[in-house]
């Protein structure tokens, strides 16, 4: 790829975004615009993918709300996020947690990486 | 006929996305493009028609022959690969050796942007003229991807002139319009442009102001 290509992304880079992976927990603090207002809406779930890149480097969190299992692709280095917690680190071995939408209850937990007794 | 309007050569780099400042996401085409030099002048009076010639793509005086390097020594701005006319409807003010530069553009601006499209090569009709093709069963055989019938019987006894079928796709000449500039870097010489433009990467295009 061009060198003036890479150096125009590299503008939009964020250097404040913490380091996780799939299987992470994470709480993605995402301002929402409402008309005139601006409020932080806290999305909290477990990251299901990360897709690679410079501005196209984004990342898919699930969670299940209301029994309902909700997914959301956020751009990496998005001005709308505030900031990403890292609440808990995951044990999973693959790179693509698709397999946590076919579980439900007790099934879809995720091993905590701390938790010595696993 | 469309309006007459200022323009400048340029050479696609390629696509990537940013944000743009209210934090959207935008798929932005990276054109280099200019600073072009006037190289002639065309007029009514001499031509029949007004119009710049400009170049782009600085070149080695030795690769050019005589009558080439002739011309271009007369702007006295170096020599170039490449010599576009842009028409317009008065010349005024523009003289030889004059640079035009990627500032004639502001981010929000409307352009038209023209370059050869990629060249697809042999085509069949489905994909280059969008065609349905056959049924996929029902004793359809080696016909899935046909164009089908291609005209009557023995009145007119012949296929009409224009029947859309298999042929050479892409490599034409195609113009893009209502594109917007995104951003406008001087310093550079770059364009970003909202969407996409014709062309392979490092092909060739130009851009127009549209009237």
């Amino acid at each position: 790829m061009s060198n003036i290509i890479r150096q125009i992304e590299s503008e939009h880079l964020r250097l404040d975004m913490p380091s996780f992976k799939p299987g992470d927990t994470v709480k993605v603090h995402f301002r929402i615009l409402e008309g005139e207002k601006e409020r932080i809406q806290v999305f909290q779930g477990a990251v299901l993918r990360l897709r690679k890149g410079t501005t196209n480097c984004t990342f898919t969190v699930r969670k299940v709300s209301d029994g309902v299992g909700v997914e959301r692709v956020f751009p990496m280095y998005s001005p709308f996020i505030e900031r990403v917690e890292v609440v808990n680190e995951g044990k999973v071995r693959r790179s693509r947690l698709y397999y946590l939408r076919k579980l439900k209850g007790k099934a879809s937990r995720i091993k905590s990486k701390n938790d010595w007794n696993n | 006929m469309a309006k007459k309007t200022l323009g400048i050569i340029g050479r696609k780099l390629g696509m990537t996305r940013v944000f743009s400042d209210d934090g959207s996401v935008v798929p932005v085409t990276v054109i280099a493009a200019g600073p072009c030099p006037v190289m002639q002048i065309r007029t009514q009076e001499k031509d029949g028609y007004a119009a710049l010639q400009i170049g782009f793509d600085a070149r080695e005086e030795k690769d050019l022959n005589k009558p080439e390097r002739g011309h271009q020594a007369k702007a006295g701005k170096g020599f170039y690969n490449v010599l576009r006319e842009i028409r317009l409807d008065s010349t005024e003010g523009y003289e030889a050796g004059q640079d035009i530069t990627v500032e004639i553009f502001v981010p929000g601006d409307k352009i038209k942007v023209t370059g050869t499209s990629i060249g697809k090569g042999f085509q069949g009709p489905m994909k280059r003229h969008g065609f349905g093709g056959l049924r996929a069963t029902h004793g359809t055989e080696k016909a899935h991807r046909s164009g089908g019938s291609i005209g009557h019987n023995t009145e007119p006894g012949k296929v009409m002139k224009g029947k859309k079928m298999a042929g050479h796709m892409g490599a034409r000449t195609v113009t893009c319009i209502n594109l917007e500039i995104f951003d406008v870097r001087p310093e550079n010489n770059l364009i970003l442009v909202k969407g996409q433009v014709p062309g392979h990467r490092n092909g060739l295009v130009m851009i127009r102001k549209q009237g």
